[in-house]
């Protein structure tokens, strides 16, 4: 330890590390779409507002010098996104996965468009908090430097889960998705609270993504995403719409993505393509896991293309 | 002629290249005002590799009488004969720069056939005698450049640990690595150089880890091979690592931490291809070269390099430079005690056989799959 090496500790704290690091656009995503989908909807195109969130709080944070600035213009083009979805969705006979693949590329091309002069300059980032302050190791240290948006998105778990179970709009929410005629005897526009679910899942999607270009890996550039968006749209099925479950799987994919690099700084070099690989595997791992013919999923709203 | 056989790109083909003929008046391919084409695999601002050649594009464009025309992110597919067949038969294109590797065989080499007239430049270098004459290909020894920052590595980092974030397994980047690890070597014999492979040339999230990763395990000095330096760079800033380049100059990311790097210099060498065609001569169907062909360039040292380091890498570089110094001379063994350069054996930078490189040297922690 003397000369400042953990020697085998790094796999452990790097997973952590990439648990703490990686996971926050995972946990906004799937957050976001949980409602969304919550309502009875299934919004695809999250993984083109998340591009378009990274794009848009990276433009902002350099033209204004302020992140935070970046993080809200990002929730707001996540919800105008959102918006688009749930119009074009409202719309008699569309079908919502046909307009989320096709948001989906509308906003990772516009974004990718309008970022162009972004890739080069340098704008501000976001701060993160010192936890590992009572420690003298410097790699603990760096592994709990935290953002304040992987608290928030921590904290958002608990609240959703709350909320869709005890307040009075979860409650609407919940009969949009799994009865529609209920919630229209109830005297409620359907389409409406739809409307509502989307721009609000659509806001923290594009959240996760000023995470990802003002935080880490903290710039923009075309690779960014590299698919976070989809991935974490499949792990709320894989969570059972369950904003606790939301949580822990979007953990669970950090950490993971965080094994094929730690694997490899220690020495263990073959097969490297397969550790790399370790969110997909585990996806379908808990696919294979959970999956059975003789029952429908657990907990999916009744209103879901998916399931209807 | 079959008529029924003629496609619509054909037709459009033909009567472009009427208009054209027509315009020019039959006037020789390399007039007063040239047409360039140049195309790119990814993004032209991507602080990397595109970056080097839309700069040596940006220097032609300077020129008089030349008119650039480019395009990005075309994919390695039929893509790029599609956007070839435009820049000639709708821009009046007459020298193209493919500059993407996989965007020769057989996508280049169909086009060149196909207009026996033009002139197509690739960078990459897998030119031969059997392919067209009028298609060429260039390519540096950026090895020796990162042979260079090897050694100042090596002379500014204290734990003697050394890392590399690289894509693929590929004979190119291994090259650079044990390039790199060889220089550390010449200057710490302790030195050691873990690498990490990301898997593909751009994966943000995954080079971020591996940096933190290496940094963790005691690495003080970092450089990477992939399309895009920039995440590496940074990230192994916040981190307090020194880092050297890739591709150009990231100096601006990390003043304080960025020690130098291993740069492409396609700005010098474009115009010397247009001065060749200028002057009637025929630009070589293989060309390739190092510091002294002025192909790849070292960035200037940052702050944080001892005057020791620069020393030895200034008269290592003069060196390569005056054709006297061998990076891979034997005895080289890789990192499993094989013995792959038998003593007495030297490897110049030309020699084929460092094409096909498959092992890390000695000194290298990692493995090849």
């Amino acid at each position: 330890m003397a000369d400042g090496t953990i020697g085998l500790w790094t796999v452990p704290l790097a997973v952590l590390g990439g648990a703490i690091r990686v996971s926050t656009p995972f946990l906004f995503v799937s957050l976001g779409e949980c409602i969304t989908e919550r309502s009875g909807r299934i919004n695809l195109g999250l993984e083109g507002t998340l591009v378009m969130g990274a794009m848009s709080a990276y433009g902002i944070s350099y033209l204004t010098g302020s992140p935070w600035l970046g993080v809200l213009a990002a929730g707001v083009t996540g919800a105008l996104l959102g918006a688009l979805h749930a119009g074009i969705c409202s719309l008699p006979r569309v079908n919502d996965i046909a307009v989320g693949i096709a948001l989906m590329l509308f906003g990772t091309g516009l974004a990718f468009y309008l970022g162009k002069p972004l890739i080069e300059p340098t704008a501000a980032r976001l701060p993160a908090i010192d936890f590992g302050w009572w420690s003298d190791i410097a790699q603990v240290r760096a592994a709990l430097r935290i953002n304040v948006l992987f608290l928030i998105g921590i904290a958002l778990a608990p609240i959703l889960y709350w909320a869709f179970k005890t307040t009075r709009w979860g409650l609407l929410i919940r009969t949009a998705g799994e009865s529609a005629d209920a919630a229209r005897a109830m005297g409620y526009s359907v389409l409406s609270i739809r409307l509502r679910a989307t721009m609000v899942g659509g806001f923290l999607a594009g959240i996760g993504g000023s995470f990802l270009s003002l935080f880490y890996p903290g710039s923009w550039n075309e690779g960014l995403s590299s698919g976070q968006g989809i991935t974490a749209v499949a792990l709320v099925i894989f969570a059972r719409w369950d904003p606790l479950l939301c949580m822990w799987a979007s953990l669970a994919f950090g950490g993971a993505a965080a094994l094929g690099p730690a694997l490899q700084s220690v020495g263990v070099t073959s097969g490297y393509h397969l550790f790399n690989a370790a969110p997909y595997i585990l996806t379908l791992a808990i696919m294979i896991i959970t999956c059975s013919p003789k029952r429908t999923l657990t907990g999916a709203p009744a209103e879901l293309s998916i399931t209807k | 002629m079959d008529f029924g056989r003629i496609s619509r790109r054909h037709l459009l083909q033909g009567g472009a290249a009427l208009t054209l003929g027509t315009a020019l008046g039959g006037r020789s391919a390399f007039a007063a005002d040239t047409t360039i084409g140049f195309i790119y695999v990814g993004s032209r601002d991507d602080y990397g590799y595109n970056q080097a050649h839309a700069a040596g594009a940006a220097v032609l464009k300077k020129m008089p009488g030349l008119k650039v025309v480019e395009e990005e992110k075309v994919p390695e597919t039929d893509a790029v004969e599609k956007t070839m067949e435009s820049m000639i038969n709708l821009d009046g294109a007459s020298l193209l720069f493919p500059t993407s590797f996989g965007y020769y065989n057989p996508h280049m080499i169909k086009m060149a056939n196909k207009f026996p007239k033009l002139r197509f430049e690739h960078c990459g270098g897998l030119w031969t005698d059997k392919d067209p004459k009028n298609a060429g290909s260039y390519f540096g020894y950026i090895d020796e450049a990162q042979f260079i920052s090897g050694i100042v590595a090596g002379h500014t980092s204290k734990t003697s640990k050394l890392g590399f974030v690289a894509a693929k397994p590929i004979p190119q980047v291994l090259r650079n690595i044990n390039a790199f690890t060889l220089g550390a070597k010449l200057a710490n014999p302790k030195a050691t150089t873990q690498v990490i492979f990301t898997g593909d040339w751009s994966m943000p999230v995954k080079e971020a880890e591996a940096t933190n990763s290496l940094i963790d395990q005691g690495v003080d000095v970092l450089t990477c091979h992939v399309d895009g330096p920039k995440t590496m760079v940074e990230n192994a800033a916040r981190r307090g690592a020194m880092v050297c380049g890739y591709h150009v100059n990231q100096s601006a990311l990390a003043p304080k931490a960025y020690l130098t790097g291993a740069e492409w210099n396609w700005e010098a060498l474009y115009p010397k291809f247009i001065k060749m065609i200028a002057a009637g001569e025929a630009i070589p169907n293989f060309y390739r070269g190092g510091f002294k062909e002025e192909i790849v360039k070292q960035s200037p040292y940052g702050e944080a390099v001892s005057a020791e380091a620069r020393k030895h890498a200034d008269e290592m570089k003069a060196k390569l430079i005056a054709g006297t110094y061998t990076i891979f001379k034997g005895p080289i063994m890789d990192n499993k005690g094989k013995t792959v350069i038998t003593a007495g054996t030297d490897r110049g930078q030309k020699d084929p056989e460092l094409e096909k490189m498959d092992y890390l040297v000695e000194g290298v922690i990692g493995a090849t799959s």
